[in-house]
């Protein structure tokens, strides 16, 4: 003997953006913070250590922003002219920069005044950075050069003219002291040694290089320039791993998060795409107002600091956890006087009873169980049921059609239930998933109650709105095969191939409407 | 008689069980009528116990025989009234009638005749309610010539007869007439109701029952009412009291043993139970899951048992509690999903309840299981349009089963596609994708691309449809770890072919072509780049079914076309390579081999065509092979490939042909002559009869009377089992009922023992001396049972005096013996 089945509520697909693990850990950042700089913003730099303080160069400034300020804690401004990629050290106590006017500055956290200066450039320095051994920093600039510099005596160590065009970009390998990298407009990324008088190897990109990453462990490298960005091997002698096109304007900046597990990417196209470095897959993305030029993620991934042309900086914190521990407190005890004795397992001399599970019907349920229509149909056409779940309204309805009950269940209803009724035919009836079921149930309204069209001032503004409603409706699909039709002509002198899945949106994309009022 | 070899067509997956109400004997068997058997269940076990068979039609009636309870008459088409021992399935006696017998009733009151409904000599449709004398001679074969009517015109129906308290009346129903024949008073009553059909009402009578104490007719009626006729005594002064709770016809009625309950059953599959005439309180045991079409209640009133249209049977306890229920093949009216083989249990599948796809063990002729695929609430209502299964595909492993439910709507059908995986954790099918609507129109076929070696994202699965397309659903893994699927279908390629009906659809062996008929062509699709690779055509004719060659013919394509004709295409050439005239019906390839079946219909004959795709000349011809038109086919494979057999049947050596008429009988063939095919039942029963050494019987029967002659028998048995290497010990164990068995810690050293390869070149002295030692210490263990010592020293001397004769019994088996004894007594002494 079989027990009652319950109506099957048909569960529909959320279309839409697909909700993913990525989605959601990327979305629990609050609403940004904008903060007015002077000009665009060419590097957002973190402070390697704690309260993780970040040094935003634009224009001829540098700020030193704290972690909830909006007001820079700090401002570094004995530049003459724009200062460019100012740069923490590991140890987060010294900062350097380059500036217009070719010099190199390096300023002590604490103080005001440069602690010193490197001249040697002739063209404005765009790129520094300092080595892993904490001693030495290298410098690329308008020049084509790549200097590297000792920082106790101020002087130039290596020289190396090896670009042919500006250097834009350059990055410290963090496991080798003497290694770095650096990006140039000649299209090229060429890996220095600090130990040798050239460079050890030249990656050929394609496009201008706007910005260079080493992955923390040194065997692989980003690059980005033009509308691409390239992962390649370093180990391999420079292999090109990827090659990922998914911005459609130049990618200005890369930034790895704190895991090393997601690489973001930044570009004149205003949006930022987040990358898994396993799969290279883009998992989320955001987007800004304007075109962004730099980009920086804080340790933890707490703090998202976009820069952009217009001299905006944005900057997200991330959400606290959500933890309501006064609720769970609560619950617990509860819930194990709940459970208590589930796990008990019985003895051999026990005597087992057992209580049958009792099954909990929805109120319709159990009216459809006893074949009481008309009644069924009115707990489903509760507010709370038809209003946030009319997919379940709409199942009974079919479950009522399949009975054959549907007409005597919609018919015999006062003025106030008609306009309920009419009122969520009307609103649902151009849903597609709604629709076929609707149709039906909006025929049979109108055979039943054409007798008494007229004799309610409420009814017969409903029949109006459901008119229009689906009038709407037909319009829409009508301009729609209009698209479908042009788009057809475009489509006919595609291959073979597409002509099939444009059959398939065909047969998709359309819904019948036969019901006029 | 069919010579020896000859194929015979045999019906198989049982008969359906309604031929007669369900009798329930007075220790716990249950037997029915199925087809041309009865079977006898046990209600305990829900086993089938027995297949008694020897009638030539159906079996239209049993009655257990009111002078004594372990006996059974049987009434059947073909004329006959057997007598069975239901209890060993012999068959006593055998009475023919020489007419049609369609119902049968026995009376305790009338010692030596039964009643039987006969069609009237010289009329038809014309029924007589006939008592007739059965003969008491010596022999099996008796002839029933003493016929006196009692009734005339009565109804066809086993329903529309009831006799009432101790026979003394008898009422049979027919149209709005009601008959009442007083057997005493030699008079009889008819009272007829208004036949016109006022208010939906309809007054035709459709069952009968009477009070077993009171006089008191129930009468059912075609509009769901039923009537409780009193005083019908009285010609004129007659009253009747009405009942109505069913909204369709009632199907049957019993009254409870007492006659204080009735219990009624129609279309609605309730089985209601009326408690009290003038208060219409009544239970309800909803949802039975068919209509009902017999109710029978057991003699002592603790159960009762419904029999099903699709035959089953459910019963019930006193209390209106669902008990159990034996599931035979359901025989829907319209098998619309085909014959379809699950490769994994090699069982039949085919639509079973409404919504419902059963899977049907042609071995062991059970329902293996029913699987829901529609989901929904059925409501047994006549003329209700419901959703219901239509199309069955299993994937090559039947890891993937895709089904097809439709629901005819007056503009569109309803469609539903659904894919099922196969759990291996729940040992079931686990609903993974729904897909609403994915054809505009009906689906005339589907089929997956079955690849056995190859991985999972190879399998894909190709529906055509009526609205001129055919689709490809391709699985989908889904990358998000949270999604609760990793794999989900969709549909990856739509194709037409100039605006034609997909008709059938095709999967070459290897799966590297798709063949889908469109009206009347036939295209042939790349199923990797799906391009259009070329197109056959044989006009005229629209093409009905396809099929590719298998194994070394899978350079071939067949079809069959409307218009009568047998087509075979070369797929090398693109060329016809043969074409036979023949109105085909059912094509069906072997999955094993390269052969192929077709069933054609010609001239109200149905005929069988065996052949292989590159030889236009059939293998085998049947002609005639059944008179109602065939259906559906389908080709089971072996679980061992037959080795023996004639060469001419070498086809169906490794797999066997199944076929379905439009009467829905399940038919099949068979190259063993009758008697082998009946005796391996017979057989068996045979050597359960011949092995009484159950610990019981050892116990009661057999020691009591004549303990010598037990011990010689044993001996005997074991000397001869020696040969078959089975010691009695074990095969006691074995066919031992679980519950009279003692605990396991007992027999365990007898069984151990038992597998020790006994010595036997013990001298007889030695043996003589054991024994006696032996018996000592079983007197001394057993001090308070003295009888049974006594018997036990007198077993033992037995023993002694025989060592002689017996010397061949060796002393391990010996002991064994006595030890089995010593166990017995000790366990019964428990009671």
């Amino acid at each position: 003997m079989a027990a009652y089945k319950p109506v099957v509520v048909p569960a529909c697909p959320k279309l839409g953006e697909k909700i993913t693990q990525d989605t959601l850990y990327w979305r629990g950042y609050k609403t940004p913070v904008q903060i007015k700089e002077f000009g665009a913003i060419n590097k957002i730099d973190f402070s390697p250590v704690p309260p993780y303080n970040y040094a935003v160069t634009a224009s001829s400034r540098i700020h030193i922003y704290g972690r909830y300020s909006q007001e820079p804690i700090k401002t570094f401004s004995r530049f003459r002219d724009a200062a460019y990629c100012a740069t923490y050290r590991d140890d987060g106590r010294l900062l350097a920069a380059g500036s217009e006017d070719s010099n190199i500055q390096l300023f002590d956290i604490s103080g005001k005044a440069p602690l010193r200066q490197f001249n040697g450039h002739t063209k404005p320095v765009h790129v520094v950075g300092f080595l892993s051994d904490k001693y030495r920093i290298f410098s690329g600039g308008d020049d084509y050069s790549s200097i590297l510099w000792d920082i106790p005596s101020a002087t130039e160590v290596t020289s190396y003219r090896e670009h042919t065009d500006y250097v834009r970009c350059g990055c410290a390998s963090k496991v080798n002291a003497d290694v770095f990298i650096t990006g140039s407009y000649d299209h090229t990324v060429k890996l220095f040694d600090a130990r040798t008088k050239g460079s050890v190897m030249t990656i050929e990109h394609g496009y201008p290089v706007e910005s260079v990453l080493l992955f923390p462990s040194g065997g692989l490298l980003v690059s980005a320039g033009g509308r691409y960005v390239k992962v390649w091997d370093v180990l391999k002698g420079g292999q090109l791993l990827v090659s990922l096109k998914n911005h459609h304007k130049t990618v200005t900046c890369l930034c790895l998060n704190s895991s090393g597990q997601r690489l973001l990417s930044g570009s004149l196209d205003r949006h930022v795409k987040i990358y898994s470095t396993t799969s290279y897959k883009v998992v989320h993305s955001f987007n800004y107002a304007t075109s962004i030029l730099s980009l920086a993620l804080s340790p933890e991934d707490e703090t998202i600091v976009v820069g952009m042309t217009n001299g905006v900086l944005n900057v997200k914190h991330r959400k606290p956890e959500e933890r309501d521990e006064k609720s769970q407190k609560k619950r617990q005890p509860a819930y194990r006087t709940y459970v208590k004795g589930r796990t008990y397992m019985p003895k051999q001399e026990d005597f087992c009873v057992s209580k049958p599970v009792k099954r909990v019907l929805r109120k319709y349920d159990k009216l459809l169980k006893s074949f009481q229509s008309s009644k069924a149909l009115d707990a489903v056409l509760e507010p709370p049921i038809m209003l946030h779940t009319p997919e379940v309204t709409v199942a009974v309805m079919q479950e009522l059609h399949q009975r054959g009950t549907l007409r005597s269940a919609l018919a015999g209803r006062d003025e106030k239930q008609v306009n309920l009724l009419l009122t969520f035919v009307a609103r649902r009836v151009i849903e597609p998933r709604f629709t076929p079921m609707l149709v039906t149930v909006a025929d049979m309204i109108t055979d039943i109650y054409q007798p008494v069209v007229g004799q309610s001032a409420i009814v017969d503004k409903q029949f109006l709105k459901l008119q229009e409603a689906i009038g709407k409706e037909i319009d829409y699909q009508e301009e729609l095969l209009e698209v479908l039709g042009m788009m057809d002509t475009l489509f006919a002198t595609f291959t073979k191939k597409r002509d099939a899945h444009l059959e398939e949106n065909k047969s998709n994309g359309l819904t019948t409407e036969t019901n006029r009022n | 008689m069919v010579s020896a070899g000859a194929l015979r067509v045999v019906r198989c997956g049982g008969g359906a069980l309604t031929g007669a109400r369900a009798v329930f004997s007075a220790d716990s068997f249950l037997l029915c009528a199925a087809g041309d058997f009865v079977k006898v269940y046990s209600v305990g076990t829900e086993e089938t116990l027995r297949l008694m068979g020897g009638h030539a039609d159906l079996v239209t009636g049993i009655q257990l025989n009111p002078q004594n309870h372990m006996q059974l008459y049987s009434s059947s088409l073909d004329g006959s009234i057997k007598l069975w021992d239901f209890m060993d399935g012999i068959p006593i006696k055998t009475f023919t009638v020489g007419s049609k017998l369609l119902a049968l009733y026995t009376l305790a009151s009338v010692e030596d005749s039964v009643f039987v409904v006969i069609p009237e000599k010289g009329a038809r449709d014309t029924f007589q309610l006939v008592s007739v004398k059965l003969p008491k001679g010596a022999g099996q074969d008796l002839e029933a010539k003493e016929l006196s009517v009692v009734l005339d015109g009565v109804g066809a129906s086993l329903k529309h007869i009831a006799f009432g308290r101790e026979g003394e009346y008898v009422v049979s129903v027919k149209e709005v007439n009601l008959q009442v024949y007083f057997f005493k008073r030699k008079l009889l009553n008819r009272f007829s109701l208004h036949s016109v059909k006022n208010k939906g009402g309809d007054n035709r009578f459709s069952c009968v029952a009477c009070h077993p104490t009171e006089d008191c007719i129930a009468t059912g009626h075609a509009d769901g009412k039923i009537r409780l006729w009193r005083n019908f005594h009285n010609r004129k002064e007659y009253t009747y009291s009405t009942l109505h709770w069913h909204h369709d016809i009632v199907m049957d009625l019993a009254f409870s043993m007492e006659g204080t309950r009735l219990l009624s059953g129609g279309v609605e599959s309730v089985l209601v139970q009326w408690h009290n005439e003038s208060s219409c309180q009544q239970d309800f045991l909803p949802r039975l899951g068919s209509p009902i079409e017999y109710i029978s209640m057991s003699s002592d009133g603790a159960l009762c048992c419904t029999l099903h249209t699709d035959n089953r049977i459910t019963i019930i306890n006193s209390n209106l509690r669902f008990s159990k229920s034996i599931q035979g093949l359901i025989k829907s009216r319209d098998v619309k999903t085909g014959l379809v083989v699950d490769p994994r249990t090699k069982a039949l599948v085919m639509n079973g309840e409404p919504g419902h796809l059963q899977f049907y063990c042609l071995q062991s002729d059970q329902q293996l299981f029913s699987l829901d695929i529609v989901q929904r609430q059925y409501i047994h209502e006549a003329g209700l349009k419901q959703s219901d299964l239509v199309k069955v595909a299993f994937s090559a492993q039947g890891t993937w089963l895709a089904t097809v439910e439709e629901r005819e709507e007056v503009t569109d059908p309803e469609l539903e596609l659904k894919l099922w995986f196969y759990e291996e954790e729940t040992q079931s099918f686990k609903l993974n994708t729904r897909i609403n609507t994915p054809h505009d129109n009906r689906i005339t076929d589907m089929c997956f691309r079955d690849m056995d070696e190859l991985e999972d994202d190879s399998l894909i699965l190709v529906t055509a449809g009526r609205d001129c397309v055919f689709k490809v659903w391709a699985m989908v893994e889904d990358t998000d770890p949270e999604a609760q699927q990793s794999v989900s279908w969709s549909c990856d390629f739509v194709g037409s072919y100039h605006n034609y009906q997909a008709t059938n659809c095709c999967f070459s062996e290897d799966g590297s072509l798709l063949a889908v008929s469109f009206e009347e062509t036939v295209t042939l699709w790349d199923s990797v780049t799906w391009d259009l690779k070329c197109t056959f055509c044989h006009p005229p004719g629209n093409i009905r079914n396809i099929c590719f060659g298998r194994l070394t013919c899978s350079k071939y394509l067949i079809g069959a076309t409307d218009y009568g004709f047998l087509c075979c295409w070369n797929l090398l050439t693109c060329a016809l390579e043969w074409s036979a005239h023949l109105n085909v019906v059912v094509l069906q390839p072997d999955p094993l081999s390269e052969h192929i079946a077709a069933v054609s219909w010609h001239s109200k004959e149905s005929s069988l065509f065996v052949f292989k795709p590159n030889e236009p000349r059939p293998i085998y011809i049947q002609r005639n092979l059944c008179k109602e038109k065939i259906l559906l086919a389908a080709f089971v494979p072996r679980d061992e490939p037959e080795t023996t057999g004639p060469e001419k049947y070498l086809w169906l050596r490794r797999s066997q042909l199944f076929f379905l008429t439009d009467t829905q009988e399940l038919m099949t063939f068979s190259t063993k002559p009758l008697e082998e095919r009946l005796t391996p039942s017979s057989k068996q029963l045979a050597v359960e009869e011949s092995l009484p050494m159950t610990p019981f019987s050892l116990l009661l029967g057999k020691h009591r009377h004549q303990q010598s002659q037990e011990d010689i028998d044993l001996g005997k048995l074991v000397v001869h089992n020696k040969h078959d290497q089975a010691s009695p010990a074990v095969k006691e164990l074995l066919h031992t009922p679980a519950h009279v068995l003692p605990s396991a810690s007992f027999l365990c050293p007898i069984f151990i023992n038992s597998l020790l390869i006994s010595k036997e070149n013990k001298s007889a002295e030695e043996v003589a001396d054991e024994v006696e030692m032996e018996s000592e210490k079983t007197e001394d263990d057993s001090d308070e049972e003295r009888g049974v010592t006594e018997m036990e020293q007198e077993d033992t001397s037995h023993v002694e005096l025989l060592g002689e004769i017996s010397c061949k019994l060796s002393k391990s088996q010996e002991k064994e013996l006595r030890k089995i004894r010593r166990v017995d007594y000790s366990w019964i002494s428990a009671f």
